[in-house]
């Protein structure tokens, strides 16, 4: 390079190479090809992937963000390795470095840049948010989202409507230590162990706990929302693929946390629709011993559970299971 | 203070403090319950039968009022206060199950349902049933479930008031009202654990019924370890 051959004790006389331009034009090209690297190559491998329209709208979230952050960290380090070649301390140069107080230039353009950067990923992750139908990025919004789904069901009496493909399928996720089961209000209220939903429709899962807080999370399908007792907590997705998928519990719920987890797929609207068929005449005997569908199930008051004792003689328990006064904790 | 007392001081804190990881390691980490081993002698495939019975108390443990399983050892015949028993992998497991609990219900009537086992269905007493309606009238004293595996079993209490009045209070249990129940599933074809629980919130006085005994192993939750 040339400032190799011209460096040692540059003088006065001699004229600086202009490191600026030089390093601007490295990093322009390392930025390039790291973007279009990003973008083209990693890309579609980034979680979680893209089986549904949450999942596909957080891997184009992680591939804008990585896209926005290689260039500053390709910059940090084009500046770190050409200091490190071509400023580094030569054999005779015992110079100091000339004093330098402040650069008028350089903190302005550093502020600027920065700003303009965290300003553009604020109103990139604000639009993100709320940008269209069932946004939310999958997570749990609530009992009242913000943003909706064309024909989302919000009240019980909606919910329990008969299924239609054209609204948004129901799935309630009902989290207990240590299993999620998953109850489809709209075929008859039944509930199941095995999450399956249908292909290029929208779902909307209603999520809640009748014990302690867990944290539902169907990876593949770009969900994660809290199980709250006594919570509805909405999330939308809307699966585009067919695939497999994984639900873990995400939040440590006791000692087998780690094993609460299970499976589901996606199929295609016809194999969802003889499922769920199948599945309402499966379980047809213990739905009807299931409480009337509501958006939660209150853990420490359920007036049947008390109801047996008393009905049977045992007062023990007072008709009243577990008073809001006696779950404590050791 | 002189040197050699603080020297001695900080010796003698060291000490104690490893002392006292060594105690929890021990004492809380390294010790478990045995494990009661069905598989010994018993070529992979072949059928191993097994026998637990479910307790409203736990008298031979430091947890006397905890509910509890107990799990029969094939070679002495004693009852073992563990949870945790091994398989050979491949086989069909024949569970007998005898239920000395009284009933409490479920906090989710959906696991009154049986899957899982040959057939679908439990043998209580002698007589398949497939639901138990633990909402509608006394029935189901725990379960037995091992979600790896797909199988829930509400295990049957005895349901008269008489019968739950009078329920054994000296563990384990040799006389007094109680059911038998009797299932059978297959066990996977590979090695593993899988662990098991009750679904019943049993741990009464903890937060939902579900602290205590139902998250201690060598009560209400444990292992199926499945070797080959
Ligand atoms: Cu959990
Ligand atoms: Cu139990």
């Amino acid at each position: 390079m040339a400032a190799e051959t011209s460096a040692p004790a540059t003088g006065a006389g001699e004229r600086e190479p202009n490191h600026g331009m030089r390093i601007f034009i490295i990093w322009l090209v390392l930025a390039l090809a790291s973007d279009l690297l990003i973008w083209f190559v990693l890309g579609p491998h980034l979680p979680p992937g893209d089986l549904a329209s949450a999942a596909n709208g957080q891997q184009f979230d992680i591939k804008v963000m990585s896209a926005m952050a290689a260039p500053v960290m390709v910059f940090v380090l084009i500046q770190f390795i050409y200091s490190l070649i071509v400023w580094r301390h030569r054999e005779g140069d015992e110079e100091d470095g000339p004093p330098i107080h402040g650069n008028t230039r350089v903190q302005v353009t550093w502020i600027t840049l920065t700003t303009v950067i965290v300003l553009c990923l604020f109103g990139f992750g604000t639009y993100e948010l709320v940008n269209g139908p069932g946004a939310g990025a999958g997570s749990g919004e609530g009992p009242s989202p913000i943003v909706n789904p064309p024909g989302a069901e919000l009240t019980v009496a909606q919910q329990m409507a008969p299924y239609s493909a054209s609204k948004p399928l129901v799935i309630q996720v009902i989290a207990q230590q240590w299993r999620f089961t998953y109850r489809y209000p709209q075929f008859g209220g039944f509930e199941t162990t095995y999450l399956a939903v249908p292909q290029n429709q929208w779902v909307e899962f209603d999520v809640t706990s009748i014990d302690v807080i867990h944290d539902f999370w169907a990876y593949q399908l770009g969900v994660k929302a809290d199980a709250d007792p006594g919570v509805n907590n909405v999330a939308y997705t809307k699966p585009l693929q067919l695939g497999s998928i994984t639900v873990r519990c995400d939040e440590l719920c006791g000692l087998w946390h780690g094993a609460m987890y299970d499976y589901g797929s996606v199929m295609t609207q016809s194999a969802f629709q003889s499922w769920a068929t199948a599945s309402q005449a499966h379980f047809a005997d213990v739905t009807k011993m299931l409480p009337p569908y509501a958006t939660t199930y209150d853990p420490t008051e359920i007036k049947q559970l008390g109801t047996v004792l008393v009905k049977l003689g045992l007062t023990g328990a007072g008709g009243g299971y577990y008073p809001p006064n006696d779950p404590s904790q050791p | 203070m002189s040197l050699p007392v603080r020297v001695g001081t900080l010796l003698v804190a060291f000490l104690a403090v490893v002392g006292g990881v060594i105690f929890v390691v021990i004492h809380f980490l390294l010790a478990g319950p045995p494990v009661v081993d069905y598989a010994a002698g018993v070529a992979p495939g072949q059928p191993v039968s097994i026998m637990l019975q479910e307790d409203p108390q736990n008298t031979v443990s430091n947890h006397p009022d905890w509910v509890s399983y107990f799990i029969k050892d094939p070679k002495t015949g004693a009852w073992v206060h563990t949870t945790l028993f091994q398989v050979p992998a491949g086989s069909r497991v024949n569970v007998t199950i005898l239920g000395y609990d009284g009933c409490t219900p479920l906090r989710n009537p959906f696991w009154g349902m049986v899957t899982g086992t040959i057939g679908g269905v439990e043998d209580v007493n002698g007589s398949p049933v497939s639901v138990l309606n633990s909402w509608a009238s006394c029935s189901v004293g725990h379960t037995f479930s091992i979600p790896g595996i797909g199988l829930n079993v509400p295990v049957a209490s005895p349901t008269t008031l008489s019968a739950n009045k009078n329920v054994c209070g000296l563990s384990p249990c040799t006389s007094g009202p109680h059911t038998t129940v009797t299932f059978s599933f297959n066990a996977p074809k590979s090695d593993g654990d899988y662990f098991w629980q009750c679904r019943v919130p049993c741990g009464l006085g903890y937060l939902d019924g579900f602290g205590g005994p139902m998250q201690t192993i060598g009560f209400m939750t444990g292992q199926m370890e499945v070797v080959s």
